[in-house]
């Protein structure tokens, strides 16, 4: 019975996290862009304005969902109803479980108890992840077609095509990952990254697969269908491609999986070549320093480190994604897929191969 | 795995099947052929059997599948009003269904009653399945890979021919 409460708590703890992350980053878009582009921005809500210190946020945090809840749900006239409703939904479900599989510390030790901080240990881990995101095309695919818009079904087929194809670029940069550490459990990955090369450079994924991080990175915001990336709902062309015809929550739902992808590709990158919940020179003891020097600390303080260790690196991330978002202008769709099968693919397949003559070769 | 499990899976995996081949809208047949490809995936996962469980899902479920949809939406195929079903094409399916069905019950009686066999340590795993696919099964294994290559090319020069 306990185990299955410290389960289920860790279950709904890692989608609290991952939703209301994801919300939070709604607000950070806009204010970040504001930020970016040397504009005020998302000020008009300003119940709190007058204070000494500036809680705007709060209010477009709050002003957001209230509006969003209360517009109205339009089906469009000629759409198949069923499908339109499913599609949100659809999109939203696997994206969200692939989180269940990233470990966000080592393991609890409360009253003898080993709690390990990750919500479901598989031994297909990041195959598990890879299943998922394939998954997530069909809310793109249904909400494109079912609407009976031909912006929106163009904006699906977009969509569609562009997450294939990428999906084998970022398939094969795990390959290269895979093969540098030997297993498939995202654990095992982040406890492997927790060793130090010449008692100094700690041995992130970084510095074994420098490639494979650039071609995971492109190909996960590729995957998010956010810009420079985002021609699956490119504004200028297709109003807003596969849910232009979507209103209220099923469109804020459809927002919601953008912003969880982004966490979920920040959660992987920080995962797979950041070191995870690792921060250097840091051990179950306490921080064991280069050149003898060490700090003991309680089993609690080094979980409750590695844990805000993990949430600094995917906060990071998220807004790296962020800044690229308004940063660079939108691709062309021929040069989208033109870097995804002719750039990409043939880069990542020579990763694997070298990283294979390298493992061969020091064995 | 235990009756009220097996037939938890087993009612609705065969309903859905079943509903591929008798929904009028070519979109909702490719979308139960979805629903069945998952819940074979969770046949699996009982079965222990959770690297097989994964790769069903990235291959037939997420891939294959989606190029299906593609294809249906592409078409534009709208519900059809029951087409005339051509008497000979319907007789060979007949046929085929029979023959499919007789196999399958000749199969069903070689396997032996009661599996009392332990699973091996480690069974499923991707280790485990690995071994077996790069040893035992390695010439399948690698004429099959050549085989998707020669669709691969044939695919290319197919496009090219097009362009």
């Amino acid at each position: 019975m306990l185990d299955f409460i410290v389960s289920f708590t860790l279950t709904l703890l890692v989608l609290l996290m991952v939703i209301n992350l994801g919300g939070l980053l709604l607000w950070v878009e806009r204010k970040g862009s504001a930020v970016l582009q040397d504009r005020i921005g998302a000020n008009r809500a300003a119940i709190f304005g007058k204070l000494p210190f500036n809680l705007g946020f709060i209010n477009t945090l709050v002003a957001d969902p209230i509006k969003l809840i209360t517009k109205e749900d339009f089906i469009p006239p000629g759409a198949d109803r069923l499908l339109h409703t499913l599609a949100p939904i659809l999109a939203l479900l696997p994206i969200l479980i692939t989180f269940l599989v990233i470990p966000f510390g080592d393991v609890l030790i409360i009253g003898g108890r080993t709690i390990p901080l990750q919500a479901a240990s598989l031994n297909v881990g990041l195959l598990y992840i890879l299943a998922m995101v394939s998954l997530g095309v069909y809310g793109v695919v249904l909400g494109g077609w079912a609407s009976n818009n031909r912006w929106a079904l163009l904006g699906g087929i977009r969509g569609s095509a562009q997450m294939i194809s990428y999906e084998i670029a970022m398939g094969l940069s795990l390959i290269g990952v895979v093969l540098s550490f030997g297993t498939l459990d995202l654990q095992d990955i982040a406890r492997a990254q927790g060793e130090l090369w010449g008692g100094i450079i700690p041995a992130w994924g970084i510095f074994l697969q420098p490639v494979a991080f650039f071609i995971f990175l492109t190909a996960g915001i590729a995957e998010s269908k956010r810009n420079p990336f985002d021609l699956p709902e490119a504004e200028s062309e297709l109003i807003s491609g596969y849910f232009t015809e979507y209103s209220g929550m099923k469109q804020a739902t459809f927002m919601l999986v953008d912003f969880v992808e982004v966490v979920v590709v920040a959660a992987l990158v920080s995962t797979l070549f950041f070191g995870g919940w690792q921060v250097p020179f840091l051990g179950r003891e306490g921080f064991q320093f280069p050149g003898g020097v060490s700090l003991g600390l309680p089993s609690l303080l080094v979980s409750l480190l590695q844990v805000g260790a993990f949430t600094l690196k995917v906060v990071f991330f998220c807004w790296l994604q962020i800044m690229i978002r308004w940063t660079l202008p939108r691709f062309r769709y021929d040069q989208l897929i033109h870097l995804g099968w002719k750039i990409l693919l043939p880069v990542a397949l020579v990763n694997v191969m070298a990283t294979a003559l390298v493992i061969l070769l020091v064995q | 795995m235990d009756p009220i499990t097996f037939f938890a899976l087993a009612v609705p995996l065969i309903l859905v099947a079943g509903l591929v081949v008798l929904h009028p809208n070519p979109v909702y047949s490719a979308l139960f052929l979805v629903l069945t490809l998952f819940l074979l995936a969770v046949y699996y996962l009982f079965l222990e059997a959770h690297m097989v469980a994964v790769l069903q899902i990235i291959v037939y479920a997420g891939a294959v599948m989606v190029l299906f949809l593609f294809v249906i939406m592409l078409l534009n195929l709208q519900t059809d009003p029951q087409p005339p079903l051509r008497r000979g094409l319907s007789r060979v399916a007949l046929g085929g269904g029979a023959v499919l069905i007789i196999e399958l019950c000749v199969l069903l009686g070689r396997v032996p009653s009661e599996a009392t066999a332990e699973l091996p340590e480690g069974f499923g795993t991707v280790a485990a399945l690995s071994e077996r696919l790069f040893t035992d099964f390695l010439i399948p294994f690698e004429v099959t890979s050549v085989l998707l290559l020669v669709a691969v090319v044939g695919a290319v020069v197919l496009a090219q021919r097009q362009a």
